[in-house]
């Protein structure tokens, strides 16, 4: 049984199938002093509208907060690249003293007339809550006078985690909605919430949509475009992936324009194909010929990647995986494209996962499973010792705490570069969990080795169970 | 310098108000730093959550290792009565679960504004627990206001410097060492080089490990390595304090300054010891300390410096370059470039410490026929509406000029900090006889490859 690092964190780690019965406790503020994993309601707001390529972003604030989001998601745009760039006001002292709206005022003039972006959103950091800047004034009156939107984001650090920030990024979005024309939207119509076009990803989304007969009219926000955000009322269906970073908006939709949604998720190969029949299904009564096309869809893609997805988990099989990202919705996605891989998944937790997705990872779950929120380094190396698993996704944070164990590490953050989205990314992703987990260095790591020498003299394996081949041991649980 | 040579050099500088990718980092982080190179510590960001947490990433990505830096992830209530209460819970926690010896709090934008009493809440833990095992506890005012990462980072070194050392400490034989914001590598050559000279150094702060570490069989809570306490409680009796840094030498109140003031010990400053030159001032400073003449490794590595210097003159003179990153990192390659042929023509930090002009022209001074435009306290949207201009052959700074480069179509030789698109950066040398000589056939075979890549033809000698 997992004992918790700290008592105050005992409530949101459940082993399943374990004594106690299934109560997470989630969405709290972090632990003071346990280097949470997460970051803060500015952060969550900024990963959402960041991707809205025609767009100025503004941070509002000290430069820090500008420099560690510049260019920081792999977020891939089809035309302009406004989002790539990291804009601040960079607040000095003198500002904090006096207040810092004339400043914001002059920076988005200065940056609106020089990048003539079709909105900016202006990010309200930590130091302008405290300051108390008028930002919805000063916005009010940048455009009224450049005639662009200008939308304040209130996403101050300290107001919650970063789910917070989701909302605030929501709310902002929801004042462009409804303000162009819908006319020639087609009925059979969606957006796309929820994912970010890391490595292009939306892209292969779209064309399965498209090969469908489903029109996007806006991505919300990856490959984001202002213009059909305006117009993403029109839409008859929001499709959200992800776990919480766009489901306000889709609500907010709902609410206002009557506008149903789904939630979807786009990783590995059920998830996937479970996606795009949701969708045939809801439009299947306005176009009856939807479902044969998407079935057409689906049979295709999967019969082109299959082959080569069986080839891989016949080295996969039997391995086992830790999970921490993010959004739990992914995290749903995860385990069972490791089952597909032959894989169990050993440990899964999140940063901003809700009481309803921990069940769901509860019921999909192998008994023994360690199911965590908001956690931190000390207790994920003692996870990934206990249940020695041979591969941990996550994002860069993880990384290192994985590597210094000597485990194979996945990124499967914002940061990606590789496109694990859709039916090619499930070969992507299995292809890397591949070349990660049998790489040849795992056997000279010294706690594969040092545990491995410990085992050999006091059990006194069987011989064939050298130590040159570490792999072939665990495989058959001899250590 | 005169007054005239201030005035030609001055920038001319178009009032921007916006900020467009900073070339700095915030306060706290160079703080962080600090602190991650003393034994045992943790780095401890007073604030909300998301500013260790941005850090975190942003370190790790450059240094590769795990960096744990703990938060008092102050919520809306603490930002209104005050982050005191989970400052002590977040030391209790950082205590207990870590271990930590040291812990190292640094304030940020958010609770320096709310006007939280750091000094005084740590005073009051103090005596709350006194009945606990309590790790040294040194803090900092880095508000992300004010400065860059490194006016963080210099004041880390100053605070420690301030806070730690025991004035009761007998006169030894050691001697001090701020070697500024350098990479691993140039903190493991340094200490082999007062090791060569026989001197005990106290190098602080020393992240040569702590950000650099090797593979382990377990998970080290804190990284072995880093400033043990106990030397840092002896730095006042050091027979000498060496501080490296150009634009650092200038400030009033540093580290070197403190322990000098403070303790009464010798104060050597000095530029970083990049190019010829400031590694023959640094050497000459070890000679004049230890009382001995240059270890003749360190003898030969000059003349290998010195050798290749001549192997390569040919590829890279004339060449004109644009470099940029923190200001006493750029002065030093500034004095490097200017030896070895290559034209600064535009010498950029995001750092605005007011001292970075008067370093520049003392580095080129003599050797330069025109001295290049020097442009402190700018955003990268400056640096390239300058250098477009200036078509340079070469850029030479942080990975964040990448773009710039690529869209130019010129080599980007990645020095400094931060590095987060190349690998290695923990591994970069930069200082001394051995370091120039690293970045120089860099710099040499960035000139060459462009030249073979763009070559229609392409060959195999040159």
């Amino acid at each position: 049984m997992t004992q918790p690092i700290f008592e105050d964190r005992k409530n949101q780690i459940h082993v399943k199938g374990g004594a106690e019965p299934f109560d997470m406790a989630c969405n709290r503020d972090s632990l003071a002093g346990a280097v949470s994993q997460r970051a803060c309601v500015f952060c969550g707001s900024r990963v959402v509208l960041y991707p809205i390529a025609d767009a100025l972003h503004l941070v509002h604030g000290p430069i820090g907060c500008a420099a560690y989001t510049w260019d920081i998601r792999g977020a891939v745009s089809s035309g302009p690249e406004l989002h790539r760039l990291s804009f601040s006001t960079d607040l000095r002292e003198n500002d904090v003293v006096f207040g810092g709206e004339q400043k914001l005022y002059r920076a988005l003039c200065e940056l609106i007339d020089r990048h003539e972006p079709k909105a900016a959103f202006v990010y309200s950091t930590c130091i302008v809550g405290i300051i108390g800047d008028d930002m919805e004034a000063v916005c009010r009156r940048v455009e009224k006078e450049k005639g662009v939107p200008v939308i304040p984001v209130q996403s101050e650090g300290f107001k919650g985690n970063k789910r917070e920030g989701y909302d605030a990024a929501c709310k902002a979005m929801i004042r462009l909605a409804g303000t162009a024309p819908i006319d020639d939207i087609s009925p059979l119509s969606i957006n796309l919430l929820g994912d970010f076009n890391l490595a292009g990803e939306i892209w292969v989304i779209r064309d399965y949509f498209e090969r469908m007969g489903v029109q996007t009219v806006a991505n919300v926000t990856g490959d984001g475009r202002v213009g059909d955000i305006r117009r993403s009322h029109g839409a008859a269906l929001n499709v959200v992936q992800c776990s919480g970073a766009t489901l306000p908006f889709a609500r907010m939709m709902e609410e206002e324009y009557g506008i149903p949604y789904i939630r979807v998720s786009y990783f590995g190969i059920e998830d996937m194909s479970e996606a795009l029949y949701d969708v045939a299904r809801f439009f299947a009564e306005k176009d009856p010929g939807i479902m044969e096309r998407t079935k057409k869809v689906v049979s295709e893609e999967i019969r082109a990647i299959m082959p080569r997805i069986k080839e891989l988990r016949k080295d996969l099989e039997g391995k086992k995986a830790a999970i921490y990202v993010g959004g739990a919705f992914k995290a749903f996605s995860l385990v069972k494209t490791f089952r597909h891989l032959g894989m169990q998944t050993a440990i899964v937790g999140s940063q901003t996962g809700t009481r309803e997705d921990y069940a769901e990872l509860e019921a999909i779950t192998d008994p023994g499973t360690i199911i965590v929120d908001d956690s931190n380094p000390l207790e994920l190396q003692a996870f990934i010792k206990e249940k020695d698993v041979d591969i941990f996704v996550g994002g860069v944070k993880e990384r290192p705490i994985a590597y210094k164990l000597g485990v194979g590490f996945c990124d499967h953050n914002h940061e990606r570069k590789e496109c694990l989205e859709g039916f090619v990314g499930m070969v992507n992703f299995a292809e890397e969990v591949h070349r990660t987990v049998m790489s040849p260095v795992w056997r000279f790591v010294p706690r594969r080795t040092a545990g491995k020498k410990a085992s050999l003299e006091s059990n006194n394996i069987d011989s064939a169970c050298s130590l040159g081949a570490p792999e072939e041991c665990m495989k058959e649980g001899a250590i | 310098m005169t007054v005239e040579t201030i005035e030609r050099i001055k920038p001319e500088k178009v009032d921007y108000v916006s900020t467009t990718n900073a070339c700095k980092a915030c306060s706290p982080l160079g703080a962080s730093v600090v602190f991650r190179g003393i034994e045992g510590a943790v780095p401890f960001l007073h604030g909300s959550q998301g500013c260790a947490t941005y850090m975190r990433r942003y370190l790790i990505s450059h240094y590769r290792e795990p960096v744990d830096i703990a938060s008092s992830a102050l919520g809306e209530k603490h930002a209104i009565y005050g982050g005191g209460p989970n400052l002590k819970l977040g030391l209790i926690n950082v205590m207990k679960k870590y271990g930590a010896e040291v812990i190292g709090v640094a304030t940020t934008c958010l609770t320096e504004t709310i006007g939280d009493d750091v000094p005084m809440i740590l005073h009051e833990f103090r005596k709350e627990f006194g009945d606990l095992d309590l790790p040294t506890l040194v803090w900092v005012a880095t508000p992300s206001y004010q400065g860059s990462h490194m006016e963080g980072f210099h004041a880390a070194v100053r605070a420690v410097c301030e806070q730690l050392p025991d004035p009761a400490v007998e006169r030894h034989k050691g001697v001090n060492l701020l070697p500024g914001f350098v990479s691993p590598e140039d903190l493991r050559h340094l200490r082999d080089i007062f090791d060569d000279y026989g001197l005990a150094v106290t190098m602080l702060p020393d992240y040569s490990d702590t950000l650099d570490g090797p593979a382990l069989e377990d998970y080290e809570k804190i990284p072995s390595g880093g400033t043990p306490v106990e030397a840092v409680r002896a730095m006042s009796g050091a027979r000498a304090t060496v501080e490296l840094g150009a634009v650092l030498a200038g400030a009033e109140k540093t580290g070197g300054t403190a322990l000098q003031e403070n303790h009464g010990v010798n104060l050597h400053r000095l530029p970083m010891p990049i190019g010829l030159r400031n590694s023959d001032a640094f050497f000459a400073a070890l000679d004049a300390i230890s009382g001995r003449e240059t270890p003749t490794r360190h003898v030969k590595e000059r003349g290998r410096l010195l050798d290749a210097m001549v192997d390569g003159h040919k590829y890279i003179s004339g060449k004109r370059a644009v470099v940029y990153g923190e200001e006493d990192l750029v002065a030093g390659l500034v004095a490097m470039l200017t030896e070895i042929g290559i034209q600064p023509v535009l010498v950029a930090s995001g750092g605005n410490s007011g001292r970075l002009p008067a370093a520049i022209e003392e580095a080129t001074d003599g050797i330069l026929r025109e001295p290049p435009k020097v442009m402190p306290g700018v955003d990268f949207y400056e640096i390239r509406n300058e250098a477009e201009r200036l078509a340079p052959d070469l850029v030479i700074g942080n990975s964040k000029g990448y773009r710039m480069a690529r869209d130019w179509s010129v080599p980007l030789v990645r020095v400094g900090f931060p590095v987060h698109d190349r690998f290695g950066a923990q591994r970069t040398m930069h200082l001394g006889y051995k370091g120039t000589l690293a970045l120089f056939d860099r710099l040499v075979n960035a000139v060459i490859e462009k030249k073979q890549a763009d070559s229609p033809l392409g060959w195999g000698y040159i």
